[in-house]
């Protein structure tokens, strides 16, 4: 793969074959995830009759889901004030918001499988599609660095592990191609 | 850490009313996976902050931990939280403090 360049309005580069199908398949992991998650939704019928939809209330309990799937108040702080009203609760806001996060990620996730190659080549991108690719490439560095345990301090030698060590170096690139895309966005 | 300046005006009220003036921020941690240039992009797109400021707000996540990087009513903080997961940064909110 080159470096992403910007031709006028668009976000270009080229894939190999077996880069296109890395990212496919770690993207397409991640939206499986998600709709996998999604599913679990509580079902009740006035939301089915409003179109409201309801979250679950509780995080998930897989690291790189509550990665992905954050709540909007820490628990652990100090100046958490149990007085709050119900609706303030992390538990409340994630039930409220997490049906729309979800989605968002899930369409940034068809974006990139919807202009991804399968078999490689060249990749021609709105900067609206390069936006949801920086959002999505991001979501799958998130997972692997969660499921790496990766730290603050990158280690400089690769895992023992050889899953882990693949892994390793998938990250190491996934970095390298959304860093190339945001200095491409930036020019 | 940033904090935007606190609403004194509260202070003659009676207790329930500061607590509703009191404002909400919307607060980025640091963590181990987002890119530095990616933080100051997000910050740029979703606030329409400059360059330079919201490459200092990164530097203070970076450095410091976490930054307040908006502050208001909690409609509005939820909704720049909210936001701000959508671009996949860990972000929470609370009241100002």
């Amino acid at each position: 793969m080159q470096d992403w360049t910007r031709d006028n309005d668009r976000l270009v580069t080229e894939f190999e074959p077996n880069e296109a199908a890395v990212i496919r398949g770690l993207v397409g992991e991640i939206k499986d995830m998600l709709t996998a998650r999604a599913d679990q939704a509580p079902q009740d019928e006035l939301a089915e009759l409003t179109g409201m939809r309801a979250g679950p209330s509780t995080p998930p309990e897989e690291g790189v889901l509550a990665r992905l799937l954050p709540d909007f108040i820490r628990p652990d702080r100090d100046s958490f004030e149990p007085e709050a009203e119900s609706s303030d609760t992390a538990g409340a806001l994630r039930s409220l918001h997490e049906p729309e996060l979800i989605e968002h990620k899930s369409g940034v996730a068809a974006t990139v499988l919807d202009t991804c190659p399968e078999r490689g080549g060249r990749v021609s991108l709105t900067e609206d599609q390069a936006d949801s690719w920086l959002s999505a490439l991001n979501d799958v560095r998130l997972a692997l660095g969660t499921a790496l345990g990766v730290s603050e301090e990158v280690p400089e030698d690769p895992p023992e592990d050889q899953l882990q060590r693949e892994h390793y170096y998938v990250y190491q690139w996934l970095t390298w191609v959304q860093e190339s895309l945001i200095q491409a966005l930036s020019s | 850490m940033t904090t935007p300046a606190e609403v004194e005006s509260a202070q003659a009220e009676p207790e329930e009313a500061a607590s509703e003036e009191r404002p909400w921020v919307a607060v980025v941690w640091n963590d181990p996976v987002n890119l530095m240039s990616y933080v100051t992009y997000v910050l740029q797109k979703i606030f329409g902050y400059s360059k330079e400021h919201a490459t200092k707000l990164m530097l203070d996540v970076h450095n410091k931990g976490r930054a307040v990087v908006s502050s208001g009513s909690k409609e509005k903080v939820e909704g720049d939280v909210a936001k701000l997961h959508a671009a996949g940064l860990w972000a929470t909110m609370q009241h100002d403090s």
